[in-house]
């Protein structure tokens, strides 16, 4: 098997000069220079737009009378690859099972999104939000009342059938 | 107008000292903040913006900083040299300045003070010997850190600055040779009279003189002694703290005053474009403006509004050449050691040196002539445009940079590279040698 070359074409010489060069690129910086458009963005005042489908820090549903939605399946612990979820389930005199501790590491989940999508009452969710930055590493465990206080919005999951979210 | 008395002369003078070398500094610290700036809009990014409004108290920032930082001492430095190298780079940088005239004279009521800290004989003369003492600092630095690559950036930099020494002074001539005086007060009085910048009719001597000044002043395309990538920092790797600040504000007032050189010997220094009123000089005790047709001297009349706006002119031309520094330093990147070395000796000083000879021959020839005043500056001009033009484009061509590793004789072509089957790939000469020893 031939391997492909890519022949890079140095400059030939006998073309330029110290000083004219030397110009030309002068030229081109000051363009740069006067050009009002800069990639730079100011972050704590200016935001970046990210996706709708960003998987951030996750979201927990609640009912209209602010119980938790999850019913302690404990499909998300057993889906997470990262084991990041950790899940105490109870039951209340309903026979409705309810957490009892909920709770989920940040610093550990690779926000891949497994437990929005296996969710069966769509109770747990990744978020579109990225900045959950802490001064100790045991405030990333967020607990199930921390998970219930988030207020950005879910994230929209990927539709197979509905290939660009329309 | 009359001169001052001594006693207020030596008061003024103490006052012109402190002044100049407050504002030195100030421009100094800005300088850094402005080479930030410039540096990031070219780069299209912003640049320090968050200290202060448009970042303006950023110089302030810094200094503090580099202040409270801990000063280190490298176990196996020479403690003296170490500690003196960045006093001895720091104070040649700072006393250029005190001959460079930067306004015209203003009037008080104890007599007229030059705009000048000390009007030198030799003016000029003295202006080439301290550039020459930054080099002493640079070396010692880095022969003391007792550092490889801070002695490689010292040997880089003496030979460097030594080799455009040669083309520094030798640019000067022409400007020498037409101003007739050393002192940089008078070099500003003949432009005024000539009516002509010593730009326009000196205008290859404008151009070797900033380019030497570049290297002079170690400043990309010429940074060697600093390169970071292979040097990390050459001269100053082992410094630290205020010591490390010392080198930068030495690097920026050497940029500094190498602009108020520039604007001085080349840009009329502090006269105003297209303007008599300010044509200021001491002439036999008096200050005056010019000679009348039957060579009477008038009399000038400084006025301090002229030195305001004569100072303005002369902060417009040194910034502007401030800027040209840090756009170029911008957009080169830094010449191989082999690379410096061609242009200074080979294309520099033969340049030079032929300019100096072209200047003189006709300068020679004008005056038997007979032609003077705007005349002669045109002639002149003309002459000096066509040695630019054989300069930039025949002299200065096929200086196009070659890759080091693979010069265009030795390249080896795609095909017996990469052989298309195994039949021709055992039929390359190196392989068939190497199945006949096996």
């Amino acid at each position: 098997m031939a391997a492909t070359v890519k022949v890079m074409r140095r400059p030939s010489e006998g073309s330029s000069s110290y000083l004219r060069a030397t110009l030309k690129g002068m030229a081109i910086t000051f363009k740069h220079m006067i050009n009002p458009t800069k990639v730079t963005l100011e972050y704590p005042e200016e935001r970046p737009e990210i996706s709708p489908r960003w998987r951030g820090t996750h979201v927990m549903e609640t009912h209209a009378d602010g119980r938790p939605k999850c019913v302690a399946c404990g499909l998300c612990p057993t889906v997470c690859p990262a084991n990041c979820i950790r899940l105490v389930g109870g039951e209340d005199d309903m026979g409705n099972r309810y957490p009892i501790v909920y709770e989920i590491d940040e610093f550990r989940c690779i926000f891949c999104g497994m437990c929005q999508e296996v969710c069966p009452v769509e109770a747990i969710h990744v978020g579109v939000h990225f900045e959950n930055s802490e001064y100790t590493r045991e405030r990333f465990v967020y607990d199930l009342d921390r998970l219930m206080a988030q207020d950005h919005p879910s994230t929209l999951l990927w539709d197979p059938s509905d290939p660009v979210s329309e | 107008m009359q001169e001052l008395s001594p006693t207020a002369f030596v008061v003024f003078a103490a006052v012109k000292v402190i002044a100049v070398f407050s504002v030195i500094l100030l421009a100094v610290a800005y300088m850094t903040l402005a080479e930030r700036r410039v540096s990031a809009f070219i780069q299209d990014r912003l640049g320090p913006n968050r200290v202060g409004p448009f970042g303006l108290l950023q110089p302030i920032a810094d200094g503090i900083k580099n202040i409270l930082k801990e000063e280190t001492l490298p176990a196996t430095a020479n403690r003296f040299f170490f500690i003196l190298a960045p006093a001895l780079s720091v104070t040649p940088a700072l006393v250029t300045f005190a001959v460079i005239p930067f306004a015209a004279p203003l009037p008080t009521r104890w007599g007229v003070v030059d705009m000048i800290v000390a009007d030198l004989p030799i003016g000029l003369l003295y202006v080439l010997a301290l550039a020459s003492l930054g080099v002493y600092g640079l070396f010692l630095a880095g022969w003391s850190s007792n550092n490889k690559y801070a002695l490689l950036g010292g040997v880089r930099s003496s030979a460097q600055m030594i080799s455009y020494e040669v083309a520094l002074g030798l640019s000067l001539i022409p400007v020498l040779i037409l101003a007739g005086n050393v002192t940089l007060t008078e070099i500003v009085w003949q432009q005024q009279q000539l009516g002509l910048w010593y730009a326009v009719p000196l205008s290859l001597a404008f151009i070797l003189f900033v380019v030497s000044s570049f290297a002079e002043t170690n400043r990309l395309p010429f940074d060697l002694p600093e390169a970071e990538s292979e040097l990390i920092t050459g001269y100053h790797t082992e410094y630290s703290a205020m010591k490390f600040s010392m080198f930068f504000i030495a690097e920026y007032s050497h940029i500094l005053t190498a602009s108020a050189l520039m604007a001085t010997l080349f840009l009329g220094g502090w006269s105003v474009p297209f303007w008599d009123g300010d044509h200021m000089f001491w002439y036999e005790g008096a200050l005056i403006s010019g000679f009348a047709e039957t060579g009477e001297p008038i009399l000038a009349s400084p006025a301090w509004w002229k030195t305001l706006v004569t100072f303005l002119a002369f902060a417009v031309k040194t910034s502007f050449f401030v800027l040209v520094f840090i756009w170029v330093r911008w957009t080169l990147p830094r010449f191989r050691y082999d690379q410096v070395m061609h242009l200074g000796w080979k294309v520099m000083l033969p340049t030079a040196l032929a300019y100096v000879m072209l200047v003189a021959i006709t300068v020679l020839a004008l005056d038997q002539l007979g032609v003077e005043g705007l005349l002669f500056g045109l002639a002149l001009t003309a002459v000096s445009a066509l040695a630019t033009i054989v300069f930039v484009f025949f002299v200065d061509r096929d200086r196009i940079i070659t890759g080091a590793a693979a010069p265009r004789d030795r390249s080896i072509s795609g095909s017996t590279m990469h052989p298309a089957t195994p039949t021709e790939r055992l039929a390359t000469p190196v392989v068939a040698a190497r199945l006949e020893g096996e």
